[in-house]
């Protein structure tokens, strides 16, 4: 009885990761191999994935895509912790009554749809663009802005400020420091691992993000990661082989950041329920 | 005399440095989030108030003219609105609770002491929420291509003898979108119930077990209502995301066939950049996803709420 239930558990679950690791498999194989060879059904690993590599370069515009999405990415992430690190410290340490209002009204951000503010959002820097065409339509200043403070972040921040020890702030008052001296002398260094998580999170949300680059990122050299693969997969005849390389290329930054730090990673991803 | 009036000042000069201080600290307090506040009010409050402005608004491109309620009038009959909203539910009503049940199994299943491989299942099943959504819709329009493996699969194992329509079938479309979404976020689910389950005390389901209680009776007596605050945390957060669903409809079916997959996003996405611009009646779509998100949560919270009492 005990041995069937055993097996029972083990074949479910076996089950369940299988279905969830085919379509890595079938990705990664598919990018060693033929176009056709993958219509066909192949799931074995082939020896073209240099071939597909070196297509994707001559075809697709890759590495302008890498690096626009590298640009967002890394300051869209040092921006947002920097405000939302600043934010949720000062809620927190300089608590009031004003101010856990304002929190609570910022919160009430994260129940606003992007949908709903997509079109003023693309109307505003419409505008932007006749006064300052550097941050307006179609530039990658645009694509990161309205995404770079979000109240969950804040919220994030708040919430491990609480776990931070207040005797050092008091430490660090009386060796001189200012306010904001103990916030990047002290409350930084101490804090290494929300702040890893934090990295994590953001780095997620922006490398993948879609919507809002769709409506502002016209002009092709502009185009994120995101943008080309959603091209590539609405091509007429698509080749598998570039597309599957060029997604796997895409996925190797999270997946790497996931396999190396799977611990921040999961605790950035659990902050918001402490 | 003299002497009264020096106690007087010092009894007042550290009061005064005192307020100072406080006013101080106070700005310094405020100067700490200003930042972070005028962000949020510039790209989130603002914009709002701007597609309530525009919700009563009509006409092409930028020439827009107040027209009153006409937008919410013509909510209620315009076929392909009532077609986004008819899958929109479809998808919530059908997807988030197989989604939720799914997750909560697994990760009873996980939290067994004696399994091994835990850490292989729960790094498997976790995997799909490293993937970019547009990703892995690509990859799953290819999977369930009429001629994708998904097909040819189930045809050599002879579970059907012809392909299935996955993408270009109404109701197989539909079936197709709830399975990629399942995929992508029952490990992300899970995470948090292992978590929860860590800290429920094991001498409850010992207890449980003495008195006779069988795996299912513990599940629903104990599980469900020890994991009650954290499942429905996670059914809000899978509603809101359900409620803007985009990526996935747009890179696997492009709404299709017909609008039978169409989301509400999608169908704001399709009136502002894709037909002739009406900016004014997508704000007011946009503004039926917003009640739809209000009137969600407060059901889920009214569900949570009468099953505790």
């Amino acid at each position: 009885m005990h041995k069937i239930k055993r097996t029972f558990i083990y074949s479910i679950l076996s089950i369940f990761a299988i279905i969830s690791i085919f379509p890595f498999i079938w990705m990664i194989v598919s990018a060693t191999n033929k176009s056709v060879d993958v219509t066909k059904g192949r799931l074995l690993p082939g020896t073209h994935l240099v071939e597909n590599f070196q297509n994707l370069l001559n075809t697709v515009d890759l590495v302008p895509a890498l690096v626009n999405s590298a640009i967002i990415t890394m300051a869209t992430t040092v921006l947002s912790l920097i405000i939302a690190s600043l934010a949720g410290y000062g809620f927190e340490i300089y608590r009031s009554k004003a101010k856990d209002v304002v929190f609570t009204i910022l919160l009430v951000s994260m129940m606003i749809p992007f949908a709903a503010l997509m079109i003023p959002l693309f109307r505003m820097f419409g505008t932007i663009s006749q006064i300052a065409p550097g941050i307006g339509i179609d530039t990658l200043t645009s694509a990161m802005l309205p995404s770079i403070t979000t109240a969950f972040l804040i919220f994030f921040f708040r919430q491990n400020t609480k776990m931070f020890p207040r005797e050092l702030l008091e430490a660090g008052r009386i060796d001189g420091l200012t306010e904001l001296g103990v916030f990047f002398r002290i409350f930084v260094p101490t804090m290494k691992t929300t702040y890893a998580a934090a990295a994590i999170i953001t780095f997620m949300a922006s490398w993948n993000n879609y919507l809002w680059p769709l409506v502002v990122l016209q002009s092709p050299e502009n185009h994120t990661i995101p943008l080309l693969i959603s091209n590539l997969g609405s091509s007429s005849s698509p080749d598998f082989g570039i597309i599957m390389t060029t997604i796997v290329i895409a996925t190797l930054p999270t997946a790497l950041i996931f396999f190396l730090l799977q611990r921040h990673f999961v605790a950035g991803m659990m902050g918001s329920v402490k | 005399m003299l002497q009264a009036a020096t106690k007087q000042t010092i009894q007042q000069k550290p009061r005064k440095s005192n307020n100072k201080l406080r006013i101080k600290n106070g700005l310094i307090g405020w100067s700490f989030i200003t930042i972070a506040t005028l962000m949020i009010g510039l790209f989130y409050f603002y914009p709002m108030a701007q597609a309530l402005i525009l919700s009563f608004q009509s006409g092409a491109g930028s020439n827009l003219q107040f027209v009153g309620f006409d937008n919410y009038i013509r909510l209620f009959t315009d076929p392909t609105f009532i077609a986004a909203v008819k899958n929109t539910v479809t998808y919530l009503i059908i997807q988030v609770p197989i989604m939720i049940i799914l997750a909560l199994l697994i990760s009873v299943l996980l939290n067994d002491k004696k399994l091994k491989l835990k850490g292989f299942f729960r790094t498997a099943i976790f995997l799909p929420c490293i993937t970019s959504l547009v990703a892995y819709s690509v990859v799953f329009k290819y999977l369930f291509g009429s001629d994708g493996i998904i097909n040819q699969m189930l045809i050599n194992f002879s579970l059907i003898s012809e392909p299935i329509q996955w993408l270009t079938d109404p109701f197989w479309a539909k079936v197709t979108i709830i399975i990629a979404i399942t995929w992508r976020w029952t490990g992300y689910n899970m995470i948090f119930y292992l978590s929860a389950l860590q800290n429920v005390d094991n001498s409850i389901y010992e207890a449980a077990k003495i008195d006779g209680a069988n795996a299912f009776q513990q599940f629903f007596k104990i599980t469900i209502p020890m994991l009650k605050p954290i499942i429905l945390f996670t059914s809000i957060t899978s509603t809101i995301g359900t409620l803007q669903l985009f990526d996935e409809v747009m890179n696997i079916t492009k709404g299709g066939p017909g609008n039978a997959t169409l989301t509400i996003s999608q169908y704001i996405y399709n009136l502002s950049f894709k037909y002739t611009p009406d900016f004014g009646y997508a704000a007011t779509v946009s503004y039926a996803i917003v009640i739809m998100i209000v009137i969600f949560s407060i059901i889920q919270f009214k569900v949570a709420g009468d099953k505790n009492a």
